[in-house]
C-alpha cells in the first residue's frame, strides 16, 4: 500500500482526499502532492493514486496523459514556461525564446545536462499586459528583455 | 490601470488583506444579502442584467433560476477561474488584489441558490493567487463569514480552492466539472445543463470570477443602478483585457456598450509611434478578427455579434501593420491544435490539419488554393462539435483568411521565393 513513500506523505494525500464531499474530486490535488515529494508522476504515484481513490489504475492514466502540468518524465529543478502566444510573441516572445536557447544550449522540451533547468514553451499564462512573460516555476516574469535574462536565471541554482 | 467611475476595480493597495478589505465596507453586501429571503437576492441580481463575464454571456440571475428549489440534492457552486483565453488576465488581477471582493460574491451566490460547498477552480499556473484566496478563506473563516451560521444566521458555507494542471478546455464549464470529478477535461454533452446535472450529477451553478465579483455592488448600490451604468439587457461595467500594439497595455473598467476605439486610443493609449491599426481582436483569440475600419463599436456582447464578432472574455489584442497575418494565423492553428481535447474529430482531425496546412505556407510549399482549403477544413468544423471550442477555433480562423486573404496571398508569395520553392 505504501509504494515506498513515507508516512508523512500517505498522511499529506489522505488528508487532501479527506477536505472534498466525494474522493474523486481529490485526483488532481494528490497527483499535485506526489509530483512535488517525487519531481514526477510515474508508476508508483499512479498506482498509489488509484488505491487511495478506488479508482482501477487505467483512470489515473487518463488523467496522467490529458494535463500539461503533469510531469511524465523526470524534469529539471527549475521549470521555465515561456508564453508564444499572440500578444507575447509581438512584443518579442520569439528572441527572448531564441536567447534562452542560446544561453541554456537545450531546445523546448529539453533538459539542462546539469539538471538545473527544464524549458517549455506554452500557450498564455494570463499575463498579456506583461508581455513578453515567462514563468520560472510558480513565479511570474513580465515585460523580459534580453538583457534581464541572465540575471533571472541566476536567481535559480 | 484606470477606473471611469465607482465600480468593480479598487486600486486599494494591500487589499487582499481582511482588515483593509474590511475598511472598505467589505462583507456588508454580504451581511445585506444574508437578512434578505434567498429568492430576493436572486431578483436583485436578475433585475441588474448582469451577463456572464467568461465568455458565454449568459445572464447571470436567469441561471441562478434554473436551479430546481428544494430538489433534494445537494447544490454546488462552482467559479470558473480557469483564465486561458489568450489575450485575458483581468481574472487574474481579481484574484490576486481582491480575493475577499470573490469570496463576497460566492457568499451571496450560494445563499440565492441554496449551495453549501463552493469551489474555486483556479488555473493551475496561478499559484500567487491561488495562495492569496487562501490565505483569504481562511480569514473569512475566521471571522464567521464562512463556516457554519453566517453572520449568526442558519446558513453555512464552506469553500476550497481547486487547483487545474494545465488544460485551456476545462475553462469550459462542463469538462471544469469533469475535472473536479478526476477525470479528463472532456466536455459534456448539453444538455443537461449543468444547473440540473452539474458537479457529481448535482445542480451545479458556475459562473465566472468577474461575474460573481459583481454580485457585491449590486446587491450594495441595488440593481438599478448596476444596469444603468451599461446597457439594456447588458448591465455594469466591464473590464477589459488590452495587449498587444498599444502604449499602455493593461486593465481598464469602462461601462458596457463604451467605445472600443476609446478603449483603444484613449485608455491604452494607442499605438506606439510610428506604428499604424492593421486589426483588433475584440474577446480573446476565439474572438473573430476585426479589420481597423470596423472598429466603431460599443463594446457590448450584442454589438459586437452583429459585427460578426464576440466580446468573449474581454480581452483586446491590437495588431498593428508590422504584424504578419500569417504569423498571427501560425499561432491560432497551433493553439488549437495544442488545446483540442481529442473527442470530437472534426475538432482534434481538423485543427491539426489546419496548423500543418499553415505551416506548410510559411515554409514557401504552398499556394492560394491552400487558403481556400483553410476556410473549408474551418467551415467542416463548425457546428460539428460537441462543446464550443469548436467553433472558438473555426469562427477566428475564417474571419482572419477571409479579411485578410489579399495579405495572405502575398506573404505566402515571399515564403516561396525565399525559399525557391517555384
Amino acid at each position: 500500500m505504501s509504494h515506498g513513500f513515507t508516512p508523512g506523505v500517505l498522511d499529506e494525500v489522505r488528508a487532501v482526499a479527506a477536505r472534498y464531499p466525494r474522493r474523486e474530486a481529490a485526483l488532481l490535488p494528490i497527483l499535485r502532492v506526489l509530483q512535488r515529494v517525487s519531481g514526477v508522476l510515474g508508476r508508483a504515484e499512479e498506482e498509489l493514486a488509484a488505491e487511495l481513490l478506488g479508482f482501477e489504475p487505467i483512470r489515473v492514466r487518463e488523467a496522467v496523459t490529458f494535463y500539461s502540468l503533469v510531469r511524465q518524465k523526470p524534469e529539471g529543478r527549475h521549470i521555465i514556461q515561456i508564453c508564444i502566444n499572440l500578444s507575447c510573441s509581438m512584443a518579442g516572445a520569439g528572441s527572448s525564446l531564441a536567447s534562452l536557447q542560446t544561453r541554456l544550449g537545450i531546445g523546448p522540451g529539453e533538459t539542462t545536462p546539469d539538471g538545473r533547468f527544464t524549458l517549455l514553451t506554452v500557450e498564455c499564462l494570463g499575463n498579456c499586459d506583461q508581455a513578453p512573460c515567462l514563468m520560472v516555476d510558480d513565479d511570474d516574469h513580465g515585460r523580459v528583455r534580453e538583457e534581464q535574462l541572465d540575471e533571472i536565471l541566476g536567481r535559480y541554482l | 490601470m484606470t477606473r471611469e467611475r465607482p465600480g468593480l476595480l479598487d486600486l486599494t493597495e494591500h487589499l487582499f488583506e481582511f482588515d483593509i478589505y474590511r475598511s472598505r465596507g467589505g462583507y456588508e453586501a454580504a451581511r445585506k444579502a444574508l437578512g434578505m429571503l434567498p429568492d430576493a437576492v436572486l431578483a436583485e441580481v436578475r433585475d441588474a442584467d448582469l451577463k456572464g463575464r467568461g465568455g458565454a454571456g449568459f445572464p447571470a440571475g436567469v441561471k441562478w433560476g434554473f436551479i430546481p428549489r428544494d430538489g433534494g440534492k445537494p447544490v454546488y457552486l462552482c467559479v470558473n477561474a480557469d483564465e486561458g483565453e489568450p489575450g485575458t488576465f483581468k481574472d487574474r488581477w481579481l484574484l490576486t488584489h481582491d480575493p475577499h471582493l470573490l469570496l463576497e460574491g460566492i457568499i451571496i451566490t450560494a445563499y440565492a441558490v441554496g449551495a453549501h460547498d463552493g469551489f474555486i477552480y483556479v488555473r493551475g499556473e496561478y499559484e500567487t493567487a491561488a495562495l492569496r484566496l487562501e490565505r483569504a478563506i481562511d480569514e473569512a473563516r475566521a471571522a464567521g463569514f464562512l463556516g457554519e451560521r453566517i453572520f449568526g444566521t442558519e446558513f453555512g458555507l464552506e469553500v476550497m480552492v481547486h487547483r487545474g494542471a494545465g488544460a485551456y478546455i476545462c475553462g469550459e464549464e462542463t469538462a471544469l466539472l469533469e475535472s473536479l470529478e478526476g477525470k479528463r477535461g472532456d466536455p459534456r454533452l448539453k444538455p443537461p445543463f449543468p444547473t440540473s446535472v452539474g458537479l457529481f450529477r448535482c445542480p451545479t451553478v458556475i459562473n465566472n470570477v468577474e461575474t460573481v465579483s459583481n454580485v457585491p455592488r449590486i446587491l450594495r448600490d441595488g440593481a438599478e443602478t448596476f444596469r444603468k451604468l451599461g446597457r439594456p439587457g447588458d448591465g455594469g461595467t466591464r473590464l477589459f483585457s488590452v495587449s498587444g500594439a498599444v502604449v499602455k497595455p493593461g486593465l481598464y473598467e469602462v461601462p458596457v456598450g463604451a467605445p472600443l476605439k476609446d478603449l483603444i486610443f484613449e485608455h491604452a493609449g494607442g499605438l506606439p509611434p510610428g506604428r499604424t491599426l492593421k486589426a483588433v481582436i475584440p474577446g480573446g483569440l476565439s474572438a473573430p478578427v476585426l479589420r481597423a475600419d470596423e472598429i466603431g463599436l460599443p463594446l457590448d456582447g450584442d454589438s459586437l455579434f452583429r459585427a460578426g464578432s464576440m466580446i468573449g472574455s474581454g480581452a483586446v489584442i491590437v495588431i498593428d501593420d508590422g504584424t504578419s497575418m500569417l504569423d498571427v494565423l501560425g499561432i491560432m492553428t497551433r493553439f488549437y491544435a495544442h488545446e483540442s481535447c481529442g473527442q470530437c474529430t472534426p475538432c482534434r482531425i481538423g485543427t491539426s490539419w489546419l496548423h500543418k496546412t499553415v505551416v506548410r505556407l510559411a515554409s514557401g510549399n504552398g499556394n492560394m488554393e491552400d487558403i481556400d482549403e483553410i476556410a473549408r477544413v474551418a467551415s467542416a468544423i463548425k457546428g460539428r462539435t460537441l462543446c464550443p471550442m469548436g467553433d472558438a477555433a473555426a469562427l477566428p480562423i475564417l474571419a482572419l483568411v477571409t479579411k485578410f486573404r489579399t495579405e495572405l496571398g502575398s506573404r505566402v508569395e515571399e515564403a516561396r521565393v525565399r525559399s525557391g520553392s517555384w
